[in-house]
């Protein structure tokens, strides 16, 4: 009874699509870097560094999208020394990818302690307000449900169907799916694998920083540390689930954060009462796991995922 | 062919010089490619072939030296400027992305990066008029991965006409068709000449190169040590020229077969996959005779060799070595009884890509052989791959450097020294001269049969009728998992041999040479 009220209402639906927005454009993020060939290792990091970047740009005084664009930068900046030291020195991506979660945490709490000395709580931001959509937020339920989100939500899902049409669509992407399923191909047509596999990167990680940046821009108006709380290694997951297509990911993330939708408001419930929150806490990542493995069955992994590719070596 | 005197050559390559380390791939190398024309470039393996390949197409730098086309220079270490001045390469190892599909494979890197639209139907009906006009048939839409290996190669150059190649360099095509698919790929090869296309064709099939070319370089050791056209040469001189010497045809003698060394009686295994497991299969193999296995590809050959190895144990039957039972099997203990094996995929299950020739020289005796007291004796193994390095003739810049680099038929002859060295009572050889060339096959030959004089017990697995006739005392043929009976040397005619391959069971005319 209790969960057919949680699963008919708008408010429910809402905050799943709320809370899989930043998943979105993490999962994105890392899809793009690992068609290109690279795993990316420090999208939790990123995450942790564009989530802080973007909220304290927009304290210092810039508009929120300067805040957006701001966590896009820091992010890019990161899977630029990401970049450099997979793709053209082929160093271990595992390693890599860890060091750059270290690295980019560490160096958000310190930036963090630099610019605000003194606070004992951080500062609020005028986040993000949701935005009605003329017309389509009046359709009853789903209006309410879908329609009624932040600029940036919207922002996710029309960047997973831009996603989508670059990577199968437009000769950009081709070279970049290429890049990862078989790099000699695209060195013996004359293009630049490390270029390729280093812009995924780049564009990629910025991505991921967004996907921060909708924590504290818009899910909620402030930084605290522990916020991501290991939402990048969900999103590695995710892309794995998505079986490597933007569409699929897209779904993926709804899934999970259905679940994590459903799980909050299970814990209200009378089970609430006798369950320990823990056990609902666990739920989405059991539940994940389980997809992970019904759905990951057959899943094209790209050929070239993790193998660093050198010009001449036979 | 009529060429003008005025006219360029297609492709000119003058004084290539390259070095790795120590090791000179290329040695002031120069040739000229006509319009119009077949250019074998005929070499061992190792000779500079490849390298000088990715010096053309800009994936290597040469030290000196430069190359043209149509008269124009390319810059050099520049991967798009053969491609974009109309030079087309057919790589050995097709560079083709599985999980793509045929158009996208082709059309990749030919639209630029920038533009918004991937222009598909464009690029299919292109693919569809070229297959058309070359008879290349191949679905444009189908993936890489549902073709089969004649059809990538389709692919292949359809990806180099695509792109108006009007040269196009093919390194050894035909070593992974079927004869019928280098029939096809023959008649594709000159209808393009016939449309205008030049061609090097780079092999060391003899029969292939004159078959097929105008003319003939051949190179060695990195040099180029002739150049001849068809009309005034002859297989037996190319021989000569590509090894340096007359090829040393080994006579048969007959040799004493001595006690069973090996015997397998009643041996099954479970079949995994498309791979056929054995099926009651009995086989003695003994001192001093080559047992030659012959056999259509996938029809338990890898079996056999597994459990001969150790790497599977039999379902049913029994394994006797020399005359006793044995109830405990394992490659270790294979090995521990003396049996030395050359494995059939010397990449993937003879050697290790990344270790040294000092560590793959010794990845079975490390234990026993070269380590004291738990501690790996490295000076000791040093010195056993230097010996292995100088006994068996494996060219390389050092025992330091890693096996990937070395050519195939140089790391068949560490396989083979590593086998050798240990005097083992049992030779598995599967395989054992796959993609190797012509001296590189005489060696390896001479070697195996050698050591059977010398009373090992050889089991010689091959795909290649004329290898199995050569080298062995009998013959089994394998199918569907089944042996044949043996079959005397003399009575192992091809009509028979053909006839038990085809599957037509084991029965019937008895093998008599007529």
């Amino acid at each position: 009874m209790d969960i057919l009220d949680i699963l008919f209402s708008a408010a429910f639906w809402a905050a799943t699509v709320r809370i899989a927005s930043p998943l979105i454009f993490a999962t994105l993020g890392e899809l793009l870097c690992e068609r290109a060939g690279v795993l990316n290792l420090g999208i939790e990091g990123i995450m942790v560094a564009g989530a802080f970047a973007g909220w304290i740009a927009v304290w210092a005084g810039l508009p929120l999208w300067g805040g957006v664009a701001v966590a896009f930068l820091v992010g890019a900046m990161l899977g630029g020394v990401h970049s450099v030291l997979s793709v053209p020195f082929g160093l271990s991506q595992h390693v890599v990818g860890i060091g750059m979660t270290l690295l980019a945490t560490s160096l958000t709490f310190y930036m963090y302690r630099v610019i605000l000395p003194e606070v004992s709580s951080p500062p609020k931001i005028t986040a993000f307000q949701p935005l009605d959509i003329p017309v389509l937020s009046d359709i009853p339920f789903f209006g309410a449900a879908l329609f009624s989100q932040t600029a940036l939500t919207y922002l996710a899902f029309l960047l997973a169907a831009v996603m989508a049409y670059v990577l199968y669509r437009t000769p950009l992407g081709l070279a970049v799916r290429a890049a990862g399923e078989r790099p000699e191909a695209v060195a013996t047509q004359g293009l630049s694998v490390t270029a390729i596999r280093m812009g995924a990167v780049i564009v990629g990680s910025g991505l991921m920083a967004i996907g921060g940046a909708f924590l504290t821009l818009s899910a909620f108006d402030s930084f605290f540390f522990e916020m991501v709380n290991g939402r990048g290694w969900i999103c590695i997951a995710l892309v794995v689930f998505g079986a490597w297509r933007p569409g699929k990911a897209v779904l993926g993330a709804l899934l999970f954060a259905a679940f994590d939708a459903f799980q909050i408001r299970l814990q209200q419930t009378p089970m609430g009462a006798f369950l320990p929150y823990q056990f609902f806490l666990m739920m989405p990542y059991i539940l994940s796991i389980l997809a992970l493995i019904v759905m990951s069955r057959r899943a094209d992994v790209p050929a070239a995922l993790m193998v660093p590719f050198n010009k001449g070596e036979r | 062919m009529a060429t003008t005197v005025q006219a360029p050559p297609a492709l000119c390559l003058a004084n290539i010089t390259k070095r790795f380390g120590s090791v000179l791939a290329n040695d002031d190398v120069s040739f000229d490619l006509n319009q119009g024309e077949v250019l074998a470039l005929l070499g061992e393996n190792g000779a500079g072939k490849t390298t000088l390949m990715n010096i053309l197409f800009g994936q290597y730098t040469a030290d000196t030296g430069s190359v043209s086309v149509f008269g124009e220079t390319l810059p050099p270490g520049k991967p798009g400027a053969a491609l974009r001045a109309g030079v087309g390469m057919v790589h050995q190892h097709f560079t083709l992305a599985a999980n793509l599909s045929v158009w996208e494979n082709i059309a990749l890197g030919t639209q630029g990066i920038g533009s918004f639209v991937l222009r598909s139907g464009q690029v299919r009906a292109k693919i569809r008029d070229l297959s058309a006009r070359f008879h290349l048939d191949v679905d444009p839409d189908a993936r890489v991965s549902t073709l089969s290996v004649g059809e990538q190669q389709r692919v292949e150059i359809l990806k180099a006409l695509y792109r108006d190649a009007r040269v196009l360099i093919l390194d050894e095509p035909t070593a992974v068709l079927t004869p019928q698919e280098a029939q096809d790929l023959f008649a594709t090869l000159r209808q393009a000449v016939e449309m205008g296309l030049s061609i090097i064709f780079i092999s060391h099939k003899l029969h292939e190169v004159m078959a097929l070319a105008d003319r003939i370089a051949v190179l060695r050791h990195g040099r180029l040590v002739a150049t001849r056209t068809r009309a005034e040469t002859n297989p037996d001189e190319l021989v000569s020229l590509m090894v340096g010497t007359a090829v040393d045809r080994h006579d048969y003698t007959p040799r004493t077969v001595g006690a069973p060394r090996l015997s397998l009686r009643n041996v099954s295994t479970p079949s995994t996959g498309t791979r056929f497991g054995l099926n009651n299969v009995s086989l003695t193999l003994h001192a001093g005779q080559i047992v030659g296995l012959a056999g259509v590809s996938g029809n338990g050959q890898a079996a056999l060799s597994d459990v001969i190895s150790g790497l599977i144990t039999p379902s049913g039957g029994d394994i006797g070595i020399a005359g006793q039972g044995i109830t405990e099997w394992s490659p270790r203990i294979a090995l521990s009884h003396g049996i030395g094996r050359i494995p059939e995929d010397r990449h993937k299950t003879g050697t290790i890509a990344d270790f040294d020739l000092t560590e793959n020289a010794v990845l079975e005796t490390y234990r026993d052989q070269f380590s004291r007291r738990g501690w790996i004796d490295w000076r000791g193994a040093r010195a056993h791959a230097e010996t292995l390095r100088e006994t068996y003739d494996v060219r390389t810049s050092g025992v330091d450097s890693r096996i990937r680099l070395l050519s195939g038929g140089n790391m068949q002859k560490l396989i083979l020294g590593r086998v050798l060295e240990q005097s083992p009572q049992i030779i598995l050889a599967n395989q054992p001269v796959r993609g190797l060339d012509i001296g590189a096959v005489t060696y390896v030959h001479r070697r195996l049969v050698e050591a059977a004089e010398n009373g090992a017990a050889v089991l010689l697995i091959s795909e290649d009728l004329d290898e199995v006739r050569k080298l062995s005392d009998v013959v089994h043929v394998i199918s569907d998992g089944r042996l044949s009976p043996p079959i005397p040397r003399d009575d192992a005619t091809p009509a028979v041999l053909g006839h038990w391959m085809a599957g037509n069971g084991f029965e019937g005319e008895v093998p008599h040479a007529s």
